[in-house]
């Protein structure tokens, strides 16, 4: 929203496509409906009010339930709105596709009753619903601040299980000073973990082997082992959260080079400090070009938008850097934060790396024995898997295994990870039906 | 047995929508996505794999397809990413349909 700002603001026609219902993305998430101004939500959430109207202000055309499902050099993008696709060309496209949570693979996840914590936050955003009688597990900012809102909204968990380990701590304490910078961030972390304690929520720590029954009520048996003990935990929903990862469909599909960011053990799009890629006219920005959260984003958005309005001749180099001061320092001070928090809530080693029975490719029932049968036949990448075992061939197309496979691949060592070239993404990058696909229509327009 | 929501039910302000989903009829707040509306309904499966293993909405934000149901005769249809309509048909969807050329790739 931020980029689209500042685009048109420079001059430039610009057109803002989104999947979601209604301007927002994850952050700001039907914030323009007063179904959701609810206080729980808090300050933060409420800001996101200044963006839409600063956007609904700016002249951009906004398409909402807009999937994109091709790009390409040229650039251009190809989109599907209620069921009708459209190729749209334009001199410029930034992908800012956000990012998705870590799947969080154990025994029992598929369950109907486990969900993600941000399911059950965009629950309680679009719907105002929420969970009865739930216990939240995994670690995180995120699995923090929806337990203070569901503190807030008057139905605290019953339970936080914790995957953060004394090691954990000690591993991000060396990169403490550095995020101080961010202090308001660490104070605000601070105060939820306090929220957390006041409200006299059961914590346990250092939780590790998780699984899941249910029995015929619905309910949810979740045992896991805590401080050497085995504990058993019944809840009508189990929230799992296990930090954010970048969506990367988009980017890849477009052709642009990634890398490995062994910090947040995830693969992300090569980019410089205005989120120029090395494919001609495609930027990208936000949480999709590197997690730094919502701040962050904003800041990188602005940043994408002042290039395109150089490289389109709107403003010069000089302009461009002169605007960029203050975008460039919120960058820099909210990234200052990143290493305190991956090194603090890594992923534990058997969640990118599940025992046997586990289920890991969730469309396709593919268990993470039949992953490790497949390495013992000479499976060594994510092409033959996928071809062995149809992991990732579902409708999902690999957003909820392909993180576990490379884990697998390379037996929970984080250190390996980053040699297992990512998949593929395929076009479309979110299905659509054939007869979409043949009755798409081509009008173009000068967009960036 | 009955399942029950795993949910309290939204807020009853505003327009309503009343929709069919397995033959019941339910009534939601216009506006909100049919996976919330089903999880208010009820606690029970919307999906079945090839396998027969039953599913519900997992991410609520259109990765992960847990949420695939029937909407109109049309298969393969996100719940999470589709607002409840007055009049709609909803049914579980039972199996993978396949979808037309993406994954058989
Ligand atoms: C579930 C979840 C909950 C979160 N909650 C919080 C929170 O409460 N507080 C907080 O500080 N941070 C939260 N975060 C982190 C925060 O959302 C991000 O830091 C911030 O939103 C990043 O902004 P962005 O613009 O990069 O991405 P997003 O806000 O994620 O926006 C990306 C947009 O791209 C759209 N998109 C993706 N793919 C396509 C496609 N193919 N076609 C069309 N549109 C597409 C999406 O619909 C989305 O609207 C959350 C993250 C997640 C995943
Ligand atoms: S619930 Fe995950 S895609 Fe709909």
């Amino acid at each position: 929203m931020s980029a689209a700002i500042t685009a048109a603001d420079g001059g430039l026609r610009v057109l803002l496509l989104d999947e979601q219902a209604q301007p927002g993305g994850q952050i700001y998430r039907n914030v323009g409906a007063r179904l959701a101004t609810h206080s729980w939500l808090g300050k933060d959430y409420a800001s996101g009010l200044r963006l839409l109207d600063a956007l609904a202000q700016s002249g951009v055309t906004v398409q909402s339930g807009a999937t994109v499902w091709r790009v390409d050099s040229g650039p251009r993008v190809v989109w599907s709105q209620n069921g009708i696709s459209q190729v749209t060309t334009a001199s410029h496209i930034l992908l800012a596709s956000g990012a998705q949570e870590r799947p969080v693979p154990f025994p029992g996840w598929t369950l109907p009753g486990v969900m993600t914590a941000g399911a059950a936050q965009i629950l309680m955003k679009t719907a105002g619903m929420l969970p009865k009688d739930a216990v939240l597990a995994g670690s995180g900012p995120l699995l923090y601040l929806v337990a203070a809102q569901m503190i807030d909204a008057g139905c605290p968990p019953k339970a936080l299980v914790e995957t953060q380990t004394p090691r954990m701590m000690l591993r991000a304490f060396p990169h403490l000073p550095k995020a101080l910078l961010s202090a308001g961030t660490l104070l605000k972390g601070l105060r939820l973990i306090g929220k957390i304690r006041a409200a006299g929520v059961r914590r346990y720590k250092g939780a590790s082997s998780f699984a899941a029954t249910s029995d015929d009520s619905g309910m949810i048996n979740f045992s896991f082992r805590s401080k050497g003990r085995l504990e058993n935990l019944t809840c009508a929903v189990l929230l799992t959260h296990q930090g954010v990862i970048l969506s990367t469909h988009m980017s890849r599909a477009a052709g642009i080079t990634h890398e490995w960011n062994a910090a947040q053990v995830a693969f992300q799009p090569s980019c410089d400090i205005w989120g120029a890629t090395d494919r001609p006219g495609l930027h990208v920005a936000g949480d999709g070009a590197g997690i730094g959260g919502a701040e962050a984003a904003c800041a990188a958005g602005t940043l994408a938008a002042l290039d395109i309005l150089r490289a389109s001749g709107h403003i010069s180099a000089n302009t461009r850097n002169q605007r960029a001061a203050t975008a460039r320092a919120t960058l820099f001070r909210t990234r200052a934060i990143r290493p305190f928090l991956d090194a603090a809530y890594a992923p534990p080693a058997e969640i990118l790396s599940p025992p046997d029975q586990t289920i890991i490719c969730r469309c396709e029932d593919v268990t993470a024995r039949a992953i490790r049968q497949g390495m013992s036949e000479g499976a060594a990448g994510h092409r033959q898997i996928k071809s062995s075992l149809r992991a990732g061939m579902g409708p999902c197309q690999g957003r909820m295994c392909d993180s576990t496979v490379r884990g697998i691949l390379s037996a929970g060592n984080t250190s390996r990870m980053g040699d297992i070239a990512p998949p593929r993404a395929r076009t479309p990058i979110k299905p659509i039906t054939f007869g979409e696909m043949a009755a798409l229509t081509t009008h173009s327009e000068d967009t960036a | 047995m009955k399942i029950v929501s795993r949910f309290q039910p939204p807020p009853k302000t505003g327009a309503t929508a009343e929709f069919e989903y397995e033959g019941a009829s339910i009534t939601a707040p216009q506006g909100i996505s049919l996976a919330a509306a089903l999880l208010a309904h009820s606690g029970a499966y919307t999906r079945q794999t090839a396998g027969g293993d039953a599913r519900a909405a997992f991410c609520m934000m259109g990765v992960c397809f847990e949420c695939l149901v029937e909407v109109d005769g049309l298969p393969n249809t996100q719940a999470c990413m589709t607002e409840v309509r007055q009049g709609m048909v909803v049914r579980r969807q039972i199996g993978l349909r396949r979808l037309n050329g993406c994954n058989d790739s």
